[in-house]
């Protein structure tokens, strides 16, 4: 034994800074709880939500001891960290108990929430026992009016609100995010200075607006709404580039990083590495993935099992699709383009149907780079390394 | 803070240690613990050592003691590092004293 020339036998980790791993880290470091897919919003863009009330829904989801066994069991195989998610997760009514046995495994808890159902007993919950991630609240809108039109339900503002006051008045860290909808759209440099002053917000927030259509493909109705709400890809690219030079800096970084064709292989994104246990106890390769041939049922088996032995066959899975093999798997836009067998699944019930918009969305980005000119289509595009490099 | 050589020292309620991939990771328990939200903490090499041994709750001489007789190495610095480990973990609150087993 020899004294080592640091005086500190303890070192703090950053998690954002540094990896905690000095060779290979565990064969799982984080997983999704998608605690139920209710929610006590009903907000039009969504594409998981069910009525809060649903007893159908209620009565399917996994008890508090089964989501504690999969915590435990993962837990054991080395998360760090446990996403709870949903539909609305405070809405579980085991929500506490849950909170509190994933912590006490030493884990820590990632929080997505509407917030309505912050009460004071949770926010000290969560100041005596910190989730160690910041809590991300979803917003709809800036005034009562943009968010209750939103949510379609009416006084939810005044609870988003006393549900956020709390987290400010405990000082518990959250950040927050919302969707651009055509209620809350003009509200956008609004909720941006209101989201500065949040004092966990560090960059601006982040925005959906590419809306996906319903992962459980239950309802065409509800599909073509939500398509109605997506905003156009020119639209969006001028969204993205409201702070143009920080745009480019970021998309020239990851150019670099993650651009060009990938080919026939249909995962490209580490399926299953992370994955999500849906409301039910179905194991997903990530939170949209809802196919049923490539879901595994943890009442039926182990963590363990779903990844050393159903994943990685998952990850080997090829396209077929024609289409798919003469635009998307030449594409070297890959890198901005959203569509992944998830997106697929829920726009085409396939795994390798090219998804019409996303294509639109990564072309407009591109020509804004001007990666791409007009007319032009990326997969027909030769000098593609060429181009990135001019970024 | 004063370092009690004939006490037992056991890990704080107010973290959870766990052994994950060969690392002791520390995870705060309790409000206060670390500077930032998403902070943990791991232990050196010696940390680990000395971590271990003290899993048997056994006092620090015991400790102490054990570990002269485990390595070969000056008898005064490895006295040295354990009290500065207690001292340091303690101040963290991530050691307390516990009863012996």
């Amino acid at each position: 034994m020899s004294r080592v020339i640091s005086p500190s036998y303890s070192v703090k980790v950053d998690l954002s800074q540094h990896s905690l791993w000095k060779d290979r880290g565990p064969l799982l470091e984080r997983i999704d709880l998608e605690l139920t897919e209710r929610c006590n919003n009903n907000c039009v863009h969504c594409n998981i939500n069910l009525p809060m009330g649903s007893v159908r829904a209620r009565q399917r989801e996994l008890t508090t001891d089964r989501v504690k066994d999969i915590l435990s069991e993962a837990a054991a195989l080395g998360i760090l960290t446990v996403r709870f998610t949903g539909g609305e997760p405070l809405l579980r009514k085991d929500f506490e108990e849950l909170y509190g046995f994933a912590r006490r495994l030493g884990v820590k808890v990632l929080l997505f929430t509407n917030a309505r159902l912050i009460t004071p007993r949770l926010a000290d919950l969560w100041t005596r026992i910190p989730p160690l991630e910041k809590i991300e609240v979803s917003v709809y809108g800036m005034q009562e009016d943009s968010y209750d039109a939103a949510v379609r339900v009416h006084g939810a503002f005044a609870e988003f609100h006393r549900g956020v006051d709390l987290l400010r008045e405990r000082r518990i860290p959250f950040v927050v995010k919302g969707p651009i909808l055509p209620q809350t759209g003009r509200e956008l440099d609004a909720f941006e200075a209101w989201a500065a002053t949040i004092p966990a917000m560090d960059q601006p927030p982040v925005l959906s607006m590419f809306f996906d259509l319903r992962s459980r493909r239950d309802s065409p109705a509800r599909n073509r709404l939500i398509q109605t709400l997506r905003v156009s890809p020119d639209d969006g690219v001028k969204v993205l580039t409201r702070r143009r030079s920080a745009y480019r800096k970021e998309m020239r970084q990851f150019c670099t990083k993650f651009m060009g064709p990938t080919g026939d292989r249909l995962f490209s994104c580490g399926a299953g590495q992370n994955p999500c246990v849906d409301a039910y106890g179905m194991l997903q390769p990530c939170l949209l993935l809802r196919h049923p041939a490539l879901v595994y049922n943890v009442k039926k088996g182990s963590l363990k099992d779903a990844l050393t032995n159903f994943f990685p066959g998952v990850r080997e899975i090829r396209a077929s699709d024609p289409e798919y093999l003469a635009r998307c798997a030449r594409c070297f836009l890959k890198g901005f383009c959203e569509q992944c067998p998830a997106k697929s699944w829920a726009e085409h019930g396939t795994l390798d149907t090219p998804v019409e918009y996303f294509c639109q969305v990564a072309h407009a980005q591109a020509r804004e780079l001007r990666l791409l000119r007009e007319q032009e289509r990326a997969w027909e595009v030769a000098d593609w390394k060429a181009r990135l490099e001019q970024i | 803070m004063k370092v009690n050589r004939s006490a037992v020292y056991g890990v704080s309620d107010e973290v959870v240690a766990r052994e994950i991939a060969g690392e002791i990771i520390i995870v705060p328990l309790s409000g206060g613990i670390a500077d930032l939200e998403d902070e943990l903490f791991t232990l050196n090499e010696m940390g680990v050592v000395i971590w271990r041994k003290l899993q048997g709750r056994r006092s620090l001489n015991e400790v102490i003691e054990e570990l002269k007789e485990e390595w070969q190495g000056d008898d005064g610095e490895i006295e040295t590092d354990v009290l500065g480990f207690i001292e340091e973990l303690t101040r963290r609150r991530i050691l307390v004293v516990v009863e012996p087993a």
